[in-house]
């Protein structure tokens, strides 16, 4: 496969109102679904979907961003974006995967961690470190998958995995673009040479080591899209699930610890 | 002033201009400016301080022994201009890279210390800063040591890309083994902490401590302000805020940050090592 669009031609394709987001690859790849709430301490997070389900009977543990399709949802689930309430709720339904042995499918799709005055205040930066913190030590398979734009440290909380998988047209980046150009050459209009030099494709990601799978994406349908990456999830259940929780752990630090070392 | 005068010589600590402070515009004398914690003598303002000064008011003397002095930053996603952006700061700084880190002794005790210095584009965390302080907490795991970390960030290093994300997860990793191993990890968080350095080891100290007025928080305060419309109330990300909702244990006034860190090593040494 070669590179065929721009970096920045892929970023608009992953912020696209019409692409799917996570409650689409629930409601086609899970079955049995059922939507679990809270984060026990604060509230419920829409931007962040929980639950557990089946993917070809083998009981999961799915947990995914979504921005919703009307002006209204989008409203309520507030364009996205995880507030802290969101990563912490998601961190509860991870420790419950890892007392049930159940594996864990993280969808990644959000330009970035909630920006606001009560996201401060209830700790956004915490949270995130928390679930990078437990999530080193989840003793359970989990895999993530970049169905959108991954925007930096906020797409990251549910980003420490044993397999990350990318579709072909999602990006992942510590920055985006246009803050990039903006902090760069005072810019924001400069945010398609930034998407270039950010690296921050799918095919960029794969060649640097970050992911281990990627799905293609152009020419196929969302249907076909998302019966691959359902294959792809399943091979890797059955692979992960067969190594020890030490094994699982010891690859996972290491996955992480050969980065830039 | 044993380790200053290391790094700048004795003569030099002599030659060092005065220091002028960024709030009050005073000029304070390099050797009274140090004697003063950093510390505006005519206001009070906490400037910021160097790796070097902090090392110096922090350690028993002659405890101090540095690793990885020589590990430099590349530039894993061929950034333009980087590679200049890097050798200015190496310049300017006298540092290598954004972390010194090594093993000490805090009032005779023994920890892993790791000190961030905001002169090199500004503590920033690329590949050499993750790496540094992965190793630190991997050799104090090792060693069974508990791990101070003095805290001064802007987050990740954009120039880096992905990279300096992957350092919040490889870090955390490493914090994680430590922690896991019953070893504490104290983090003192300074004027600023911010971004992914927020979002990763700053708040996963075991005690966390801050400096009076420190500026701690994920995102950007003007970045806040143009998302949301919203005017930001008075003292929001400082430490004060942050204690009030409970997201650190303390503030401690910078001179008495060394006695509060030994009083915290020692109660948590080893029942075997305290005899």
């Amino acid at each position: 496969m070669a590179e065929t669009k721009t970096a920045y031609e892929r970023v608009q394709t992953a912020r696209s109102g019409k692409r799917p987001m996570g409650a689409y690859y629930i409601e086609h790849m899970i079955d049995d679904f059922v939507e679990l709430h809270g984060d026990r301490r604060f509230g419920d997070d829409p931007a962040i979907i929980g639950g557990i389900g089946f993917i070809n009977h083998i009981p999961v543990t799915v947990i995914a961003m979504e921005r919703g399709d009307t002006i209204e949802e989008r409203m309520k689930r507030h364009f996205g974006c995880p507030k802290p309430e969101g990563y912490r709720k998601a961190l509860r339904l991870m420790k419950e995967a890892e007392k049930f042995r159940r594996p864990v499918i993280c969808l990644i799709g959000s330009s970035g961690a909630y920006c606001g005055i009560d996201a401060e205040e209830r700790g956004q930066g915490e949270a995130i470190a928390e679930n990078l913190f437990e999530m080193m030590g989840l003793k359970t398979p989990v895999i993530s998958v970049v169905v959108g734009e991954g925007g930096s440290g906020g797409a990251l909380a549910l980003g420490v995995c044993d397999t990350a998988v990318m579709l072909e047209n999602a990006v992942y980046s510590v920055i985006s673009p246009e803050g990039c150009a903006t902090i760069l050459w005072k810019d924001a209009a400069k945010a398609a040479e930034a998407a270039e030099h950010l690296r921050l494709t799918s095919y960029d990601l794969r060649q640097f080591g970050i992911i281990e799978k990627l799905i293609p994406e152009d020419g196929k349908t969302d249907r076909e899209i998302c019966s691959e990456l359902k294959r792809v999830l399943l091979s890797e259940i059955t692979r992960l699930s067969q190594l020890s929780p030490e094994e699982l752990l010891s690859a996972r630090y290491e996955k992480f610890r050969k980065i830039g070392a | 002033m044993s380790i200053l005068e290391g790094i700048f010589g004795n003569r030099a600590v002599e030659q060092q201009p005065p220091r002028v402070c960024k709030k009050c515009g005073a000029e304070i004398p390099y050797k009274e400016y140090v004697a003063h914690h950093c510390i505006c003598t005519a206001c009070g303002t906490y400037l910021r301080m160097r790796a070097a000064e902090r090392l110096d008011e922090t350690v028993d003397a002659g405890s101090f022994q540095e690793i990885d002095k020589k590990l430099r930053g590349k530039n894993p996603i061929g950034f333009p201009d980087y590679q200049a952006k890097l050798d200015k700061a190496e310049k300017a700084s006298g540092l290598n890279e954004g972390v010194v880190c090594g093993t000490a002794k805090i009032g005779g005790n023994d920890c892993g210390l790791f000190i961030m210095d905001s002169a090199f584009m500004m503590g920033s965390m690329g590949t050499a800063v993750g790496e540094k302080i992965t190793r630190l907490f991997e050799k104090a795991t090792a060693q069974d040591l508990p791990v101070v970390g003095f805290i001064t960030s802007g987050g990740a290093r954009m120039q880096e890309g992905i990279f300096s994300l992957m350092q919040m997860a490889k870090v955390s990793g490493a914090v994680k083994r430590h922690s896991e191993s019953g070893n504490l990890y104290i983090a003192v968080l300074t004027d600023p902490t911010t971004g992914g350095i927020t979002a990763s080891f700053a708040m996963q100290g075991d005690v966390i401590i801050a400096e009076p007025k420190a500026l701690i928080g994920f995102a950007g305060q003007r970045v806040i302000e143009q998302t949301t419309g919203e005017k930001l109330p008075a003292g929001f990300q400082r430490a004060e805020f942050l204690l009030e909702h409970g997201f650190i244990d303390m503030i401690e006034e910078r001179p008495r940050i060394p006695y509060t860190l030994a009083k915290l090593l020692s109660l948590h040494r080893r029942a075997a090592d305290r005899a």
